[in-house]
């Protein structure tokens, strides 16, 4: 198990007073916090290394694009990839299906195509998607999801056709934490020739995932979701797809050879990583990923099972008339762990979701209110909004107690 | 903060004033707030062709206390005043009516039902 407390002390923001409160961090599927590891190794490139990379003989240039290669071999581990190669570094995980989308779909797609996508998915996930869709003519298809927040296999089995050119789902739903059986899926989808595509960027802060045993073509992941800086993201994609893509953006470090009127692209990662790259950020990216690994994707999952599993029982002290607390709390999604973790999705009758939270925020306590960037997925499921509490290392259940006293107050202000 | 669920917000929040719809509107008007998608629509019935009185004035859609409370007062404030009147109302006259300060992003929910009101009189 995690050392919760020892953990807490390398997250200087944990020390911050909110509205005089201790803050109880619990957006975490927005944006996790950054231990003092990322910081520190941001100011120390900053203050000792830096320069920029791939060009310069000097000693910085030397070093900065030896950090910068170094980070891209820790994540290529991290997701068991089979090479360094297989990683291109990107904005966040919105820029890795983009790249997929305009590198490989605009290349390979064609007329009466089709992608299947699901109901849950982020926007992230599907507005890509609808563009070239536009574009080339493709036809998008949704794998429905039932009142649980379980996606329909069978109609997903039905939808398959060879017309199937690419299949590309959320691993775990940034809503209802849903833990989609992605293995499953992507065998499927590779069954009718298809490509499969994983939107990991809940999953792979918060379970150990080698992409091998997910049957998984492309990855797209960002580092701010997983203790890294914002800014920083990367696809991971198999070595003989990425080298039949043509480039998504043209510029400095990713031609071989430049004329007027042609060129020719440089070799693998860095055909997709034009211009001068975020170093600082990956670098950061790579303290993160030692820090996970020092404490073990196996315990950082265990962990936040444990706190789902509680957080879920105390709020359904909420959600029954027969309790003393009383009704009136909802929650969207599966109710058990069993493939559900770290995030949570509620409402509470008569407080809209913004009111929960801003008065939740007067305790420090933060959570997030709204559609979470997934408005099919709230259509499909006839809410306007809701609350999202979310976990990860630092976090405890003594934090959930506090939540739900903040509940309790939200519900006493509003006279419910 | 503390003052934002005031005992005047809450009342209009839970017994929205003007909500429903009309059966002849002259005009109407939704938007979603991006911030949360939820939406507010308004619906008016203008009388006199010179000066375009509000005679009567329905919103409907669903949101938080601040949005909610605010196109209430709203409904009330506008009621039976003339669009060029209305056409001059601002974020500052709209603070005022609710009395509360808001931090930026609910300034949002309490701006979406003028936006809404505003467009259904250009509309």
């Amino acid at each position: 198990m995690l050392n919760v407390s020892k953990i807490r002390e390398d997250f200087p923001i944990l020390k911050r007073l909110i509205n005089g409160k201790p803050l109880v961090y619990l957006d975490n599927a927005a944006t996790t916090q950054k231990p003092q590891a990322v910081i520190d190794a941001l100011v120390d490139y900053y203050s000792n290394h830096n320069a920029n990379i791939h060009r310069g003989i000097h000693t910085l240039a030397e070093e900065a694009t030896a950090m910068y290669e170094k980070a891209r071999e820790r994540v290529a581990k991290f997701i068991g990839a089979k090479g360094a190669q297989e990683i291109i570094f990107v904005r966040n995980a919105t820029e890795a299906i983009n790249l997929v989308a305009y590198s490989w779909g605009r290349a390979f797609l064609k007329k009466g195509d089709e992608i299947i996508l699901s109901e849950s998915e982020h926007h992230s996930n599907l507005i890509p998607w609808q563009l070239v869709a536009k574009e080339k003519g493709v036809n998008l298809r949704f794998i429905p999801i039932n009142a649980e927040g379980y996606l329909d296999l069978k109609e997903y089995k039905r939808l398959l056709s060879t017309k199937t050119k690419l299949v590309s789902i959320v691993h775990i739903s940034n809503v209802l934490g849903t833990i989609n059986p992605v293995a499953k899926i992507g065998k499927m989808a590779h069954e009718v020739g298809a490509l499969f595509l994983i939107d990991g960027a809940q999953s792979v802060p918060r379970m150990p995932i080698k992409v091998e045993d997910l049957e998984c073509d492309f990855l797209a992941v960002s580092a701010h979701k997983m203790l890294g800086p914002t800014g920083i993201g990367f696809l991971y994609g198999k070595k003989h797809l990425l080298e039949e893509m043509p480039p998504f953006m043209g510029g400095g470090d990713m031609i071989r050879e430049v004329y007027l009127d042609h060129s020719l692209w440089n070799g693998l990662p860095y055909k997709f990583e034009a211009g001068t790259p975020n170093i600082a950020d990956t670098i950061g990216l790579g303290a993160a990923v030692d820090y996970l690994e020092k404490l073990g994707m196996e315990n950082i999952f265990k962990h936040e099972k444990m706190l789902t599993e509680y957080a879920l029982s105390r709020l359904s002290e909420l959600s029954y008339p027969s309790t003393p607390l009383g009704a009136g709390l909802r929650i969207y999604g599966p109710k058990t762990t069993e493939n559900k973790t770290g995030v949570i999705s509620f409402s509470i009758k008569g407080i809209h979701p913004h009111d929960v939270a801003q008065i939740l925020d007067k305790e420090g306590i933060a959570i997030r209110s709204g559609f979470h960037c997934a408005m099919p997925l709230h259509q499909k499921l006839k809410i306007p909004a809701t609350c999202r509490a979310s976990f990860y290392i630092y976090n405890t259940k003594d934090e959930i107690d506090k939540l739900m006293e903040g509940i309790l107050k939200a519900k006493k202000i509003f006279k419910i | 903060m503390d003052d934002i669920y005031r005992e005047n917000i809450l009342d209009h929040y839970k017994n929205p004033r003007n909500f429903g719809k009309l059966k002849n509107p002259t005009a109407s008007f939704s938007l979603y707030n991006s911030a949360c998608g939820d939406k507010i629509e308004i619906q008016l019935k203008m009388k006199n062709e010179k000066l375009k009185i509000i005679e009567d004035i329905r919103f409907s859609g669903e949101g938080c206390a601040i949005s909610m409370a605010s196109a209430s007062m709203l409904t009330e404030k506008v009621m039976r005043k003339n669009i060029h009147e209305i056409k001059k109302l601002n974020t500052q006259d709209i603070l005022d009516m609710l009395g509360i300060t808001l931090t930026p992003t609910r300034l949002k929910c309490a701006l979406l039902p003028l936006e809404v009101l505003q467009k259904a009189i250009n509309s």
